[in-house]
């Protein structure tokens, strides 16, 4: 009976080791102090019904970061701290702390924290990252008000917060995630091997949110090629869109991969079958086929709006156009056809022979080709531009150099003698961070940065945001690049500890001095945005084109309102909001809005999703059967309900615009003179800042006592 | 000159090639789901271009087991093709009915495509135990994991389309034929055929080859 309503869930499932008690308490308080102040400050009817159940995709853009951030700095980043902290002190010669023979962390927790790192990092802070940019960018870059379906794109958020949730629910239950590596390759992830739930919750936690990516890609592709402004051929999108078209087709082509597959060993372990087992004809080298053939052109979806978002940056900030604009999106183009026919270069000592190995060899240099294009054009624009160097700008430098060291060095590992040599060693994990931290998480910042003043209605501080770069530029070099040196001297990725001869420890040492000085830079990331909200006035988005922008998303106000757009803009060319500026504003016309309606269903169906997944993690199968059953129920209920839209009328739309540009002006006036980035808060006047304000605190509840 | 003019006419009504802005809105929001359903049919496409794979890779590793050859009735597997595609026919016929507007005679030949719906499950459902209560279960080795979950998995997907099926001529008869009802009916035809398409490849992969070797 007991185990009919608790599958496998035992009093020995909950929390009962540091890092499990440590994790769910952080998670329990984190939660309680949310309840709290919301209780406090009435706002559960406000946050329910502007944003957890909102269909605008910049609100559910926002969303993404908030999400993705958070997971970057609670779980990801800490987590690669961690690993650093233990690889610095896990010499051979050291004694061990908290019971672990060396370093810190047994080799079990170890694997648990390499496995969990990855799994974060690609599927809840850089998938998160990138559709929240798509998100909030994309309706307004084509000159369109909402999604082609507002529905499939709350569904694939909240699909993605139940795989967030899922990925933290071992701290809570069970106690263990899967100690396997990120992509759990066969047999260690079959139930022989892996026996414990962890590797339930890895499958479960990529198997709801993949779901939610590919839900959310078919709404992006539908919303770029069937809702684009009238005149605005595919030739005229711009480019940031185009990388999220490639992106979100590549995403469609090679997310159904993943969900079979990880059906394939959720059968394995459930019930048996003999998909990837050592036993009975399954075929382990079919898993890491199949697993790759999703994983590789993966990061090429990841990196390919941040080519976007680099493309905008430095045409903005050179005052140019691309140049050559055609050859930079035929050159994402390549970079999204070729990705799909490289995945062998990851595992070429799988031993397929001399002719598969040349041709995915080749076809891994070939794939440099496109890319190396897009770089050449980014330079180009940047010859004989007159040059900004803003915050946006320095990532997009600092880009550009690791990003080269990243791509040159994944051109070493695409040759196939020379990578039995690199195969799982840190040359390998080396090479793919600086794509991973150069590429996608910079282009992710310098994106966010570029278009915060679009999101918030002001801008960022751009002294701390220069430090902040500079942290990031300076530790990542301190941490990889030691990193590279390691792996040609023959660490293998994965080492918990190591013989003390060997003569490691001073460059794991170096990483880790490397980790800190980009904790710093998060630090004064955050800072940033604290600092950016005190002077939310002086930094004040007046005209809604703060950087003198070449793209639609700049011709409407900041932050951008509801329906984006009053009058739908009618486009010629390329650089649309250029060419208006230069021929003059047409005046607004006001018609007739429809928008679609808030909705929860995707908030239940993802709640159900959850419990059918928690339930096959735990064997519980009436909560399987119940949250597979409910999630359905669920959706049919969605799909018929006609009454999805609401129309704003055109003398209604006039007169929201109307208050709105009232009520901005007399909240913030005219545009004063010091809004340049000199008169930016300096470090020493946040602190000051700071210090008087907890003192004058302190001060009036002295006095009040 | 009329007949160009008629021409125009009829791309203007099939919205083929008329841009998105010159439709109306509830055009334009019917042409992007059209679209946006044909992008999903591909993604589930390549999630049984998956299982065909596996199946390919794995259908010879018997272990000591029977093989296709043995253990297929290839008049079972004629007769569930004959009633599928018959059913895609008449799955067509409601179409028609349901463009004209003829509430009686789309629940008549949905009504038929249901239940010839069923009567494919059934005969599957009936293969499936066979094979079981002679032993030969889906962890008995990889050619059965990878023979119940190719075929399985399509059969799930009947299943799911005949539940689709009956919740719309459910509501069909509840709120009459209206335009919602069309286009969701068109959608599901949709789903019919593809799955019908997929049935031909497992038909040909699965059970005529099982007869080549």
């Amino acid at each position: 009976m007991k185990e009919f309503f608790l599958g496998r869930l035992t009093s020995q499932s909950l929390p009962h080791e540091w890092f499990t008690i440590g994790g769910s308490a952080f998670f329990g308080l984190a939660a309680l102090f949310f309840i709290v102040l919301l209780t406090v400050t009435k706002r559960w009817k406000w946050l329910w019904k502007e944003w957890l159940t909102s269909v605008d995709p910049k609100r559910i853009g926002i969303m993404y970061f908030i999400v993705a951030g958070f997971m970057l700095i609670a779980r990801g980043g800490l987590e690669a701290l961690m690993m650093w902290l233990q690889q610095a002190i896990g010499s051979s010669n050291m004694p061990g702390f908290l019971g672990a023979s060396h370093g810190y962390l047994s080799s079990q927790h170890f694997q648990e924290i390499f496995t969990a790192h990855g799994n974060i990092m690609v599927f809840f802070v850089a998938m998160g990252f990138i559709f929240g940019l798509i998100n909030y960018i994309v309706p307004l870059q084509i000159g369109a008000r909402d999604l082609a379906s507002p529905f499939l794109n709350t569904l694939g958020f909240w699909l993605y917060v139940a795989g967030v949730v899922m990925v933290n629910m071992f701290f809570f239950f069970g106690g263990e995630y899967a100690a396997t590596g990120w992509l759990a390759v066969a047999p260690l992830n079959g139930i022989q091997f892996s026996p414990g739930v962890g590797m339930d919750y890895l499958i479960w936690s990529l198997q709801i949110s993949g779901i939610g990516t590919t839900l959310g890609a078919i709404n992006f592709i539908m919303t770029i090629l069937k809702m684009r402004s009238p005149g605005m051929g595919l030739w005229k999108m711009p480019a940031f869109t185009w990388g999220s078209l490639c992106s979100m087709i590549m995403a469609v082509t090679i997310f159904p991969l993943l969900t079979a597959t990880l059906f394939l060993v959720f059968f394995d372990r459930y019930f048996g079958t003999h998909f990837f087992t050592t036993t009975l004809g399954g075929n382990a080298m079919m898993y890491t086929n199949l697993i790759w053939m999703w994983g590789h052109p993966e990061v090429y979806v990841l990196v390919l709006p941040a080519y976007g978002v680099f493309t905008e940056i430095v045409a903005t900030f050179s005052r140019k156009p691309i140049a050559s604009y055609t050859t930079s999106i035929i050159g994402m183009i390549g970079v999204s056809l070729f990705a799909l026919s490289v995945w062998l270069h990851h595992f070429f000592t799988m031993g397929a022979g001399a002719d598969v190995n040349a041709f995915f060899g080749l076809m891994t240099m070939i794939i440099a080709v496109p890319t190396t294009v897009l770089v050449f054009t980014w330079i180009a624009t940047m010859h004989k531009g007159r040059i900004r160097y803003t915050s946006p700008m320095h990532w997009f430098l600092g880009f550009m150099i690791i990003f080269a060291l990243g791509g040159i060095t994944g051109v070493m590992l695409g040759v196939p003698p020379a990578d039995f040599q690199f195969h799982n060693s840190l040359f390998l994990v080396a090479h793919f961070h600086s794509n991973v931290i150069g590429g996608v998480l910079f282009g992710v910042f310098a994106g966010i940065t570029y278009w915060f003043p679009k999101m918030a209605g002001f801008r960022l501080n751009e002294r701390f945001g220069k430090y902040a770069f500079w942290c990031w530029m300076v530790g990542f070099s301190l941490s990889f690049i030691p990193m590279y040196i390691l792996g040609l001297m023959g660490a293998t990725r994965r080492l918990d500890t190591y013989d003390a001869a060997t003569g490691w420890q001073p460059f794991y040492i170096c990483m880790l001095i490397g980790g800190c000085v980009i904790a710093l830079g998060v630090a004064f990331q955050i800072i940033q945005i604290i600092a950016s909200v005190m002077e939310k006035k002086r930094l004040h988005d007046y005209t809604g084109d703060p950087w003198d922008g070449r793209t639609l998303e700049w011709s409407v106000s900041s932050p951008a309102p509801a329906y984006n757009f009053t009058t739908i803009p009618h486009v010629t060319t390329r650089d649309a909001f250029w060419e208006m500026k230069k021929q003059g504003i047409a005046k607004p016309q006001y018609e007739d809005i429809h928008m679609p309606k808030n909705t929860a269903s995707g908030i239940y169906i993802s709640i159900f999703a959850f419990f059918a997944g928690f339930g096959f993690v735990w064997h519980i199968t009436w909560m399987a059967i119940a949250g597979v059953a409910g999630a359905i129920v669920c959706a049919i209920i969605r799909t018929f309900d006609e009454n999805t839209e609401y129309t704003i009328p055109a003398a209604e739309v006039e007169k929201m615009e109307k208050a709105r540009l009232q009520k901005e002006h007399e909240e913030y006036g005219d545009k004063p003179a010091n809004t340049g980035p000199e008169y930016d808060m300096t470090l020493r006047e946040f602190i000051i800042t700071v210090v008087t304000w907890a003192w004058s605190v302190v001060r009036r509840k002295q006095r009040q006592a | 000159m009329a007949e160009t003019t008629e021409a125009v006419a009829t791309h203007e009504q099939a919205g083929a090639l008329t841009p998105e802005h010159e439709m109306s809105h509830e055009e334009a929001a019917n042409d992007r789901v059209m679209f946006g359903f044909w992008v999903y049919l591909m993604t589930d496409l390549l999630m049984f271009s998956v299982l065909f794979a596996v199946y390919a890779v794995l259908h010879a590793n018997t272990v000591g087991g029977p093989g296709g050859g043995q253990l297929f009735s290839l008049k079972q597997a004629l007769i569930e093709t004959l009633i599928l595609l018959t059913s895609s026919f008449t799955c067509g016929l409601g179409m028609i009915a349901a463009r004209k507007g003829d509430k009686t005679q789309v629940l008549a030949w949905f009504g038929v495509t249901f239940l010839l719906g069923l009567a494919f499950l059934g005969l599957e459902v009936k293969e499936f135990a066979e094979f079981v209560h002679e032993g030969h279960t889906l962890s008995s080795n990889a050619f059965l994991s990878s023979f119940f979950s190719l075929v399985g998995t399509h059969g799930l997907h009947i299943t799911s389309g005949l539940l689709w099926m009956g919740v719309i001529l459910a509501f069909v008869i509840k709120r009459g034929l209206n335009k919602h009802m069309v286009r969701k009916l068109a959608l599901l035809s949709l789903f019919w055929h593809f799955l019908d398409i997929v049935w031909i490849f497992i038909f040909t992969i699965v059970y005529l080859m099982a007869f080549t070797a």
